[in-house]
């Protein structure tokens, strides 16, 4: 069954409501954790490893200690007993390998840029130059740096452990109940069908946040505040107790304003906790803010895996098995989510596909670099990577278009709710409807004639098309599901609806946004339920002390689950008013009906604004027997399912077949999100998050030289993409509501990332395609472009001729230094 | 130490300063400008992109004592009289900022862009704002807002 309807046509749901937050961003009225300076606060700079693996065989911190302005120097040894060991929430097999993990290393570093020692100062600066100070001695030992010689125990990433093997996770769909054997549907399509084979190289990245992560631990308080640039003050809170003992209640985290996250700030970190531990230790407020280059090497980084695809199909392209087995790079640690990353993307290979056979493997592995966690999309965008480059493979192995071969494998809209072969129950979906739309938009059947008319011209500009029909999964989820799992958390989010006397509304939410616009659209669900101005919401985030509870914000779950618990609680207070307001009518309460904010005696004139309730309610000189005086209402919704946004992403690249160059030609999706609260923010997250896909498919990567330093440690060398590098791009909606929350809504904070990455790279090997060429390693630089072109004839295919190259003619000798002989 | 001069968002200040002190840390930690930030360490992301004399810096890459008697807008001395300027109003309109980390520097430099180049078309705003860095919008709204403060009076600062 599916529901198809024009998103709903409330006063502020659907609205492109301009945002409240906007106004302190753009005129510098922020604060930003580094802008925070409390009385007698010092100051810590970081000495970290330069090696990827080595000894601590000494560390001489009497200099630093004697620097003016210097309070304290620190080494692992001298917190070992206090400093905890950093948490992993999701060990995903009971027999998980996971090293200890100590904010600062004690005896041994196991990644360039791994803490040391830490110098506090009165001052930033006196405090980075008394880092410089700190002389430690390293006895160097054999690192572990590449996936694959560390999945071979080659050399060990922590030799006491015996191996860099941390886990191995399957699901196979036979096993499972859900599906056929796929080594037999294998073994059937190497006889009578088509086995395509591919391995994909899922580089590293880096979140690359715009603010750079900070802290400020205030212990002067009975409760001990931390500021953090943080996506989760919630779960800091409760992990900051649980490993350092401290009792919670003892503890407040707040997120101020936060720039950015992405993932990245997903996570506990070893800065925090020694902030933690040394503001307790010193009784003064401490603060730590990182550089960038800090920033990129020791904040967590994601993606890095080898994906090796196994699919196999008849003859006429129905695919009749998927098996995959990836090697996912943990770095040195097994981090918050660590393996959980890549076991997100378990459920998503199959996509939108109707797979009869299915299998997923998963080893993580150990090795002597920046751990890996969380970066937008998580595990999602490498499955749809992986699925949607060895759909278009299948294509060509067909013969047909890429849009046709999916036609042909896809679920239909007739068939939702769809259980999938790796066990999730699809709600609502129109693939047909987004994809033709899609095309459409894009203008798909004359760019391919374009295609043709420049492949039989021979120009050595080539156009190629691009396709990626994506799905995901997201608002993580039924709570019974994540512990069936072993996942550490909940998937609920609590909110809380307060009705202030004068009729103005606070809302109090569990999610924690750093950018995505939460006061701005749960202001407009509230307005719509609640009957009020959108001027009169206030929503209060990121402070454990307001928002008292909440599973903060990441993997797309902010509306889907705690925009739910916003209408719940929204519900809960106007359920409470009822009584009221009929006992001030001198009604039944039967004969009320609320809509727009009034609550009326059915068939009469008579009738109470909810503020004027909420005012009666405060003064409470009137109200019935039995009933307590507040409409103030808390909910924690724990959703029923995951939700699953899908959409088609259609993109044309212009590649130079002389040079290896690209550039994006066009750009187009269609995004079936289903009801929009605000498309405004919708649009721009689309925007953001395809910037993001398409950087990994062109840009960017996290390189490291073969000692293992990160030499891509700054924006000189990692490149986030300028506006000079990016197009306008074409975005569309088509919705099909989600029938698993009421608002209908669906994630929409990682769809653009996890459907670009494909469409980007296909449409350049699909340009270069004539080529013999079916796969380039992304990124996809001009270098790689131009060497996949050349792949077979070992060099340039039109070598370049003495005219071209007049500079190199040995027979012009004339003099250019200073511009005489031009 | 070297005493400074200068005239910050139209007050005027003095500091004894160390002569390695970035104009940057200067505004935040001596002026509490906290408006202008520090997104990287290579003058590359421009978050901390303000006005000297007129033209955008990125005020990580001048000495606070190369400011000396010089004039300093920042983000927080955009606005006028309560009313915002127009570039900001337009990055509001647009919706070209999310978590508004790059925003300051970003509104400072496309200030300055419309400065030199009251009309500009999409190549020349994008190849204009190249040296700022956003992570959150993807650029496409942020080159709307320029455009559409070019169509209001954005260069007026």
């Amino acid at each position: 069954m599916t529901v198809t309807e024009e998103p709903t046509t409330a006063t502020e749901i659907g609205r492109d409501r301009r945002r409240k937050e906007d106004q302190r961003l753009i005129t510098g009225r922020t604060r930003w954790t580094d802008n925070l300076a409390l009385p007698g606060m010092l100051h810590m700079a970081m000495v970290r490893s330069p090696f990827a693996h080595a000894k601590i065989t000494n560390i001489d911190t009497a200099d630093a200690k004697a620097a003016t302005n210097v309070v304290t120097v620190i080494t692992g040894a001298d917190v070992a007993e206090e400093q905890g060991s950093l948490p992993n929430a999701w060990p995903i097999t009971p027999d998980q390998v996971t090293p200890p993990h100590p904010p600062v290393a004690v005896d041994r570093v196991t990644f360039a840029g791994e803490i040391v020692a830490v110098v506090v100062a009165r001052t930033q600066a006196e405090a980075r130059d008394a880092a410089e100070l700190v002389d430690v001695d390293y006895e160097e030992l054999p690192a572990a740096l590449d996936l694959k010689e560390a999945a071979a125990d080659t050399v060990l990433a922590h030799p006491d452990l015996g191996t860099n093997k941390s886990a191995l996770w399957v699901f196979d769909s036979a096993q499972a109940g859900t599906g056929g054997d796929v080594d037999e549907a294998i073994e059937k399509a190497r006889g009578d069908g088509i086995v395509v084979e591919r391995e994909f190289r899922q580089q590293r990245l880096i979140p690359a946040f715009m603010e750079p992560r900070s802290v400020v631990v205030d212990p002067t308080g009975e409760q001990i505040t931390m500021w953090s640039a943080t996506q989760i003050p919630h779960i800091l809170r409760f992990l900051l107790a649980a490993v350092l003992g401290v009792s919670e209640s003892k503890i407040r985290v707040i997120a101020p304003d936060v720039g950015g996250g992405f993932g990245g700030k997903l996570q506990t970190t070893p800065e925090e906790f020694i902030a933690m531990v040394l503001a307790r230790r010193l009784g003064r407020p401490v603060k730590y803010t990182e550089t960038r280059s800090e920033s990129l090497m020791a904040g967590h980084h994601g993606r890095d895996q080898w994906q090796k695809i196994t699919l196999s199909a008849e003859k006429d392209g129905s695919v009749t098995g998927l098996k995959v087995e990836l090697l996912a790079d943990l770095g040195s640690y097994v981090s918050l989510i660590g393996g959980g990353v890549p076991v997100l993307g378990a459920f998503m290979y199959n996509s939108i596909y109707k797979f009869p056979a299915y299998q997923f493997n998963c080893q993580t592995v150990l090795t002597n670099k920046t751990w890996t966690d969380a970066y937008r999309g998580a595990g999602r965008p490498e499955a749809t990577f992986a699925i949607e480059r060895i759909m278009d493979e299948l294509a060509v192995e067909v013969g047909v278009d890429p849009l046709e071969i999916r036609e042909k494998n896809w679920i239909t809209h007739e068939e939702f709710p769809f259980t999938t072969v790796a066990g999730l129950e699809y709600d609502s979906g129109n693939y047909e409807a987004a994809t033709e739309k899609a095309k459409e938009k894009f203008g798909y059947d004359e760019l391919r004639a374009e295609q043709q008319r420049r492949r039989e011209s021979g120009d050595p500009i080539q156009l190629g098309i691009g396709v990626s029909t994506f799905t995901e999964m997201c608002g993580l989820a039924p709570s019974r599901v994540l512990g069936s799992l072993d996942y550490g958390a909940g998937g609920w989010e609590h909110a809380s609806v307060r009705m202030l006397p004068t009729g103005k509304v606070e809302v109090l939410t569990g999610a924690s946004a750093h950018g995505q616009g939460h006061e701005t659209a749960f202001s407009q669900i509230i307005a719509d339920r609640l009957g009020v101005p959108f001027e009169d919401v206030e929503v209060l985030h990121g402070d454990t002390q307001i928002a008292h509870k909440g599973l903060d914000t990441y993997g797309s779950r902010s509306l889907v689950v705690g925009g739910e618990a916003l209408v719940k609680a929204a519900d809960k207070v106007i359920e409470k008013a009822k009584p009221i307001a009929a006992h001030l009518l001198e009604a039944s309460v039967d004969d009320l009906e609320f809509s727009s904010g009034r609550f009326s005696v059915r068939g009469t004139d008579q009738g109470l604004g909810i503020g004027e309730v909420a005012l009666a309610t405060f003064a409470a000189h009137n109200y019935p027997e039995g009933v307590e005086p507040s409409l103030d209402s808390d909910a924690t919704y724990d959703p029923v399912n995951f939700n699953y946004p899908h959409g088609t992403h259609l993109c044309a690249m212009e590649v130079d077949t002389e040079t290896g160059q690209v550039k994006m030609r066009k750009y187009t999706c269609v995004d079936d999100i289903g009801n929009v609260i605000n498309p405004l923010i919708v649009a721009g997250q689309v925007h953001g998050g395809l910037a993001q896909g398409i950087a990994q498919a062109l840009w960017e990567e996290a390189v490291h030289d073969d000692a293992g330093t990160l030499v891509s440690a700054s924006f000189v060398d990692y490149l986030v993409p300028t506006a000079a590098d990016t197009i306008n791009f074409d975005i569309g909606h088509r919705s099909t509501p989600s029938l698993t929350n009421t608002l209908g809504t669906k994630g929409v904070g990682e769809a653009g990332t996890i459907a670009s990455t494909p469409a980007v790279v296909n449409a350049v090997v699909d340009a270069v395609r004539s080529f013999g060429v079916n796969d380039i390693q992304m990124p996809c630089t001009p270098e790689r472009v131009w060497k996949a072109i050349h792949a077979k004839d070992g060099g340039g295919a039109d070598p370049t001729t003495g005219d071209a190259a007049p500079h190199f003619d040995p027979a012009d000798v004339a003099d250019r230094t200073d511009g005489a002989a031009q | 130490m070297a005493r400074i001069e200068l005239t910050v968002d139209g007050a005027k200040v003095s500091d004894d300063v160390e002569p390695r002190m970035l104009l940057v840390q200067y505004l935040r930690e001596k002026v509490g400008k906290t408006g202008t930030v520090i997104g990287c360490d290579t003058s590359n992301c421009g978050a901390c992109t303000v006005h000297l004399d007129g033209q955008s810096v990125k005020s990580c890459n001048v000495l606070a004592v190369q400011a000396d008697g010089g004039e300093v807008t920042t983000i927080e001395g955009l606005a006028q009289d309560g009313e915002l300027h127009p570039m900001q109003a337009a990055f509001h309109e647009c919706h070209a900022l999310q978590c508004g980390f790059c925003t300051p520097g970003m509104i400072m430099q496309a200030v300055d862009l419309l400065k030199e180049n009251p009309d500009p078309s999409e190549e020349e705003v994008r190849l204009g704002i190249e040296g700022n860095l956003c992570r959150c919008t993807g650029y496409h709204n942020i080159v709307k807002a320029v455009r559409t403060a070019a169509g209001s009076g954005g260069g007026a600062a």
